[in-house]
């Protein structure tokens, strides 16, 4: 079926079970969280990130920047509106509760090779901390590479608003064919 | 809207949890092996990790981020902060999510500004009770404020607004006019911190716009203008990144912070106190930095003499930002006309410095004679409880100042008899 059939199917699904009321507990909201983002941490749905492993505070951070439209993705600007503080920490800790992914198979050898020379280059491992993410440095490693090459390229161009511009700075030197081959390498590493 | 969004749009709306069992039951696949850089502790590390420090001090160093919810009132640990003898530190204001850079109004308004939050505060006290209202909000990073006539100047990235008369209008500000967007709009370093001269000038420094670069010639600066924007010219280069400047109440002469570049070592360079003595003049960055230290890739054929010296050294990597000269009269008369300035606390170094109040204790030719702790305690186990940003001197002669980290603002005063106990 491929990638493209999953959100099809999710989404038949979904229009089928539209008359159900309307989510009202907490585990009912997470739940339509998870239905794109993965149960499990995996996100199976193109440019969708999967969440397993990531820093609660990174998740928070990221809540926040949706709910103030600092950071504009129209679903999860809608999803957040109107959630308070205390919501969106709740959530946060219960998202970096979810396992990790497993990095995807099937690592082209020569990009590799070269994505290493750029992450050494520019200390990527420093920050996120061996791509496992710590506290506001989100977990890298085994993230979709369609949604990492997605994030790279935004913050390239400038049109994804960071809480601390970091990634800005490091973009500047870099050039799409690295960010190719940036998100290639992220997707195939595991982490502790 | 692309078919994608709209797509995930409809399934984010009418997602229900019996959808949530099929997918996950579509997402499970065969564990992948998991991949060779995990590597073990017996094996070398992988190419990209050379370099990396392994103690577990810096297991992670990066950018220090604020929490984006301000700490609660009573778990700020005040109690942790320490000030000389004769002095007491208390929390003044909670709750101004990332408070950053600070102003006083004529009728005793504190204006609070903010680099990662988008809000721009004003405090209030009303009957004896202290408010804090959130003024402006959705603003591109308003770290830079200043304040004169009743108007209110706020700094976002790349533009400079007047608010006037916003203490008679702190519920409902009005419009703002624009006094300059002839600004560049980069992120890195781009957020400011303003002030209005005794020249009646409104200064503004541009950032140079990466961690150690050669600047373009319209950045690593700090430029001055007439309060309509009108006028701009630079009056500094070779400024990396000042985040506070103030000046000599007596000489007028114009004294800024600035952060050294990251990355070359623990302990290099060290970030610097300056004094500008001449319209135009040039503190080295990126050729030299500390006033002694040529820089590894920018610094061949050059000598650190071509520059303007720091008057005083600040530690490496300690961020230095806001600084005011004291004019107040409460605190002992060998603080008249000395420098405060925040330390925000290193995060390129493994072990954890600044976090701090400094006092730099001025000679009369303007040079610095010493540098003193003021207030500190916001390292606690080589993590921060709190991040000191900016000070502010009250009309009392008391010290405000801000911490982004704990979304709070402490005041320090002396004598007992001064002093409202909490």
């Amino acid at each position: 079926m491929g990638r493209l059939g999953i959100p099809i199917l999710a989404l038949a699904l979904a229009l089928a079970g539209a008359g159900a009321s309307f989510a009202q507990t907490f585990e009912e909201r997470l739940s339509q969280c998870l239905a794109c983002h993965g149960e499990r941490g995996q996100s199976e749905i193109p440019e969708v990130p999967s969440l397993g492993g990531q820093p609660a505070m990174y998740v928070l951070i990221e809540l926040f920047m949706f709910r103030q439209n600092l950071r504009t993705a129209p679903p999860m600007n809608d999803m957040t509106a109107g959630l308070s503080d205390a919501d969106l920490q709740k959530f946060a800790d219960a998202i970096a509760k979810l396992p990790p992914p497993q990095p995807a198979e099937g690592a082209d050898p020569a990009r590799m090779a070269r994505a290493q020379a750029l992450v050494q280059q520019h200390r990527c491992a420093f920050c996120h901390n061996n791509f496992a993410g710590a506290d506001n440095v989100p977990r890298l490693a085994a993230q979709r590479e369609d949604y990492l090459l997605k994030a790279l390229r935004e913050y390239k161009a400038g049109t994804r608003r960071e809480y601390q511009p970091v990634m800005a700075e490091v973009m500047a030197a870099l050039k799409d064919e690295d960010l190719v081959d940036l998100a290639h390498f992220l997707a195939h590493v595991g982490a502790p | 809207m692309t078919m994608g969004t709209l797509v995930l749009r409809l399934l984010l709306a009418c997602t229900t949890a019996a959808s949530v069992g099929v997918l996950s039951a579509a997402a499970q696949q065969p564990a992948a092996p998991a991949a060779a850089p995990a590597a073990g502790a017996s094996q070398p590390p992988p190419s990209w990790a050379v370099g990396r420090p392994e103690i577990e001090a810096a297991q992670k160093l990066a950018p220090v981020a604020p929490p984006p919810i301000p700490i609660a009132a009573d778990k700020i640990q005040v109690d942790k902060l320490k000030v000389p003898q004769g002095f007491t530190v208390e929390l003044w204001a909670s709750g101004l999510n990332n408070a950053r850079s600070m102003r006083l109004g004529d009728k005793g308004t504190v204006f609070v500004g903010t680099r990662l939050v988008g809000n721009v505060y004003a405090v209030v006290e009303k009957n004896g009770k202290r408010e804090v209202k959130t003024i402006l909000t959705g603003l591109h990073r308003p770290n830079g404020l200043a304040f004169k006539d009743g108007a209110l100047y706020v700094a976002e990235l790349s533009k400079i607004w007047k608010y006037e008369n916003i203490e008679d209008n702190l519920d409902n500000p009005p419009q703002p006019k624009l006094v300059s967007d002839q600004f560049p709009t980069d992120e890195p370093h781009g957020w400011k911190f303003i002030g209005i001269g005794p020249d009646n000038k409104l200064y503004v420094p541009v950032g140079n716009p990466c961690n150690n670069c050669l600047p373009p010639d319209t950045h690593a600066q700090i430029r001055r203008m007439n309060l309509d924007g009108s006028g701009m010219e630079v009056i500094a280069r070779g400024v990396r990144n000042t985040v506070g400047f103030d000046w000599h109440p007596v000489t007028k002469e114009l004294y800024f912070t600035d952060n050294g570049r990251d990355w070359v070592s623990e302990d290099l360079p060290a970030d610097e106190l300056n004094r500008l003595t001449k319209v135009g003049q040039h503190f080295g960055t990126p050729f030299c930095y500390q006033g002694d230290f040529l820089d590894p890739e920018f610094g061949w054929g050059r000598s650190c003499d071509e520059f303007v010296k720091p008057v005083a050294l600040l530690g490496p990597h300690t961020a230095a930002l806001g600084m005011r000269f004291y004019t107040g009269t409460m605190f002992p008369r060998q603080y008249r006309n000395a420098i405060f300035i925040a330390r925000h606390g290193a995060w390129n170094r493994t072990k954890k410095i600044g976090g701090d109040v400094v006092v730099a204790q001025l000679n009369r030719d303007g040079t610095v004679s010493k540098i003193e702790p003021f207030l500190t305690g916001f390292i606690q186990n080589n993590s921060y409880i709190g991040r000191p940003v900016d000070v502010l001197v009250m009309k009392d002669g008391s010290l405000l100042v801000s911490d982004d980290y704990a979304g709070a603002i402490y005041r320090i005063s002396y004598g007992a008899s001064r002093v409202s106990r909490r």
